[in-house]
């Protein structure tokens, strides 16, 4: 079958390469662009949330390509993005594209419909050893980016020539992405290692650390945040990002975890709201216990559980003395308005970091 | 007597009469705030962050009206009422949001309703409600089974076409002898899906529904459909939608559609409502499916009556001609 997925930063190797191990042959959709989201918005309901009208464009993108069939997550809410599948699916079928959607419902509310879906993911025949060994595959190649990304992170704010992390970076993805076995990977991933490792740094640099929290998707992927990560790195911040895809399937959907970011929103959310709202108010405290000189707060415009979090984190940025900037992002949102926002933000960071302790903050929104 | 002051907006509409029987058999009085004004509306627009949609900010107006005159603030965590789906989580977090970003406020009475496990549910409600009221259990208890049945007295009424207000005073006064008046069918018959709190709030929508009578229109809304026929409706889907008002308006859409004759929908919305963003494609593509006409009027803290009615008169001229045209 002709599968495409939905594109989300770099989790597309790994797709990629389940997807044709399982002997399928995967269509990557195009990396989002303007013409996605003119594709997004022009079928996608006018208050969707800005990742419903990147998938929606990437599936139209796809089709062109000749996608047959779309593997994607579901959900039991109270998050939009738990429903996307049916819409999307009905809002392709009114424009004439029959598209079959393969959607993995979270296992324990319907067993027998979440192993009908795998089953039309596996070939007929397949050994459980041969079905663990192209999992493990995908794993080992998910941490391998997930690692050389956060040394990247590392290394970016302190580099000596602009640019050339970022360029050295996707290197490191076009090795990861051609290796196929697991040593392969191993190698890989020491070789992309060594290659950051050789980057000339300025070890002195004194740094701001910032936290990066909100939505998943807006926070992994840079076609919507406009590489927000990488223009506050390039700015000479050390910027800590909350989510990455490894530990989120680790904590979601192997086993339960996170359980420390949801203590530490206890006081302030006392409901899951869906979404990332509960989280985003957990990581500002623990962004705030760290020592982290501010928080950026990333979310879809009229993002529900994003919003609840925005109303309380005032409070929780008062409280516990932490500045948070938060940033909805649609299809409006220009780069050079983030810029400004995320200079004069880390300016004020700077003096406050000075000034030492006492000034009192306040959050700044912005829309 | 301790008052407890109860915000005019969102759940108000759906469930008071409940709410208002329950502090009644504990000895405590709810008091209601005022009608949606212009006042209320720019406080809440002034204390709620400016991303809520326009209901939830005129909840924190209503909040900011009570204060200081009540004893304390029943701020509700609607979680769950029946049927499995959950609420919108703006009103799983509107306790800690009102809580966060009001100040001065008396103290808030919160309880968390979740009645997904039947029983359980009610026997945890009840100590919520008892552990903050020092009453006994038992009390509190009787005091819901009570509140119960007026509630489906009242939702009895709503069914029968009355409008909360209407149904309220029924029941406050007693009078039996009322007809409800879902207006005089000479143009046609319009189903008006929304919200309770959208549709209700007459300041909100510029008296959209008795403009609609008006017009000569009878008018059908989610309220006039049994619980029961609504979920059926839900159920006949793929999937059904997460949010508990979500699904009685989708599924008052498809019923309505699909069983009674009607010459035309109008959705009430409001700017930048998460769920409805869902709900409005859904009906949409349900209704070209039947060819049915179909307006949909976004609501926000902007919108003016006269903008409305402009709207709503287009329509149901619309409405006339296809029907003089079909029995020509």
């Amino acid at each position: 079958m002709r599968i495409t997925f939905p594109y989300m930063g770099h989790s597309h190797w790994v797709f990629r390469q389940l997807l044709s191990e399982l002997g399928h042959e995967p269509i990557v959709p195009p990396r989002p662009t303007k013409r996605t989201l003119d594709y997004g918005t022009r079928y996608a309901p006018e208050f969707a949330c800005i990742p419903f009208k990147v998938l929606l464009g990437s599936y139209l993108e796809a089709i062109e390509l000749g996608a047959e069939a779309v593997v994607t997550t579901g959900g039991v809410g109270p998050c939009r993005a738990g429903y996307y599948a049916p819409l999307h699916q009905r809002i392709l079928a009114d424009l004439g594209y029959d598209l079959d959607f393969i959607v993995l419902e979270p296992p324990l509310r319907n067993l027998k419909d979440f192993y009908r879906q795998l089953r039309k993911l596996f070939p007929p025949r397949i050994g459980i050893g041969k079905l663990l060994g192209i999992l493990s595959r995908a794993w080992v190649k998910l941490n391998a980016i997930d690692y050389l990304e956060r040394l990247s992170h590392q290394i970016r704010p302190r580099e000596l020539e602009p640019g050339r992390t970022t360029k050295v970076f996707e290197q490191c993805l076009e090795l990861l992405g051609a290796a196929t076995t697991v040593s392969e990977m191993k190698a890989a991933r020491e070789e992309g290692r060594r290659l950051l490792a050789e980057i000339p740094v300025d070890r002195e640099k004194e740094l701001l650390k910032i936290g990066i929290i909100g939505e998943i998707y807006v926070v992994l992927e840079p076609f919507i945040n406009h590489n927000v990560q990488i223009l506050l790195e390039e700015m000479g911040v050390l910027a800590d990002r909350s989510i990455y895809l490894a530990d989120w399937v680790r904590g979601n959907a192997l086993i339960p975890g996170e359980k420390d970011i949801k203590r530490a929103a206890r006081p302030y959310l006392k409901e899951l709201v869906g979404g990332h709202g509960l989280n985003s108010i957990g990581e500002t405290v623990l962004y705030a216990r760290r020592g982290f000189d501010g928080v950026v707060q990333l979310a879809p415009f009229a993002c529900i559980p994003e919003i609840v979090a925005k109303s309380i984190i005032p409070a929780v940025s008062s409280i516990l003395d932490i500045p948070v900037l938060t940033l909805f992002l649609d299809e409006q949102t220009g780069v050079a308005g983030i810029k400004t926002r995320l200079e004069a933000f880390v300016d004020l960071l700077w003096q406050k970091k000075r000034k030492g302790a006492g000034a009192q903050w306040k959050q700044v929104t912005l829309a | 007597m301790e008052t407890i002051g109860i915000p005019r907006a969102l759940a108000y509409y759906a469930y008071y009469p409940f709410w208002k029987t329950v502090m009644a058999t504990l000895g405590r009085e709810l008091v209601e705030s005022g009608a949606t004004t212009k006042a209320i509306l720019d406080e809440g627009i002034s204390e709620a962050c400016t991303d809520l949609c326009v209901p939830i900010k005129i909840f924190f107006g209503h909040v900011a009206e009570l204060k200081g005159r009540v004893d304390k603030i029943f701020v509700p965590r609607l979680v769950n009422v029946s049927q499995g789906d959950t609420f919108c989580p703006k009103f799983l977090g509107l306790p800690d949001m009102v809580r966060y970003g009001m100040k001065d406020l008396p103290p808030l009475f919160a309880p968390r309703v979740d009645l997904r496990k039947k029983v359980r549910g009610w026997v945890n409600l009840a100590r919520m409600v008892a552990d903050a009221f020092d009453s006994s259990i038992i009390s509190v208890l009787q005091g819901l089974e009570k509140g119960k049945r007026v509630q489906a007295a009242y939702e009895n009424l709503l069914l029968q076409g009355f409008t909360p207000k209407e149904a309220m005073e029924i029941l406050e006064t007693g009078q039996k002898g009322k007809v409800s008046d879902p207006g005089k069918e000479q143009v046609g018959t319009i189903a008006l899906l929304g919200y309770p709190y959208s549709l209700y709030d007459d300041f909100l929508n510029g008296n959209l529904l008795s403009r609609l009578r008006a017009l000569g229109v009878k008018v059908l809304t989610p309220e006039m459909v049994p619980e029961k026929v609504l979920y059926t409706k839900i159920r006949s889907l793929p999937k059904g939608l997460f949010w508990h008002f979500s699904n009685r308006v989708l599924g008052a859409g498809l019923y309505y559609l699909r069983e009674v004759q009607i010459d035309g929908i109008v959705h009430v919305s409001n700017f930048a409502c998460g769920p409805d963003a869902m709900v409005n494609k859904l009906l949409e593509l349900e209704a070209k499916k039947h060819s049915c006409p179909f307006l949909t009027i976004g609501l926000d803290e902007h919108t003016g009556q006269a903008g409305i009615h402009t709207r709503l008169e287009a329509f149901v001229d619309m409405v006339r001609w296809r029907r003089q045209r079909a029995c020509e």
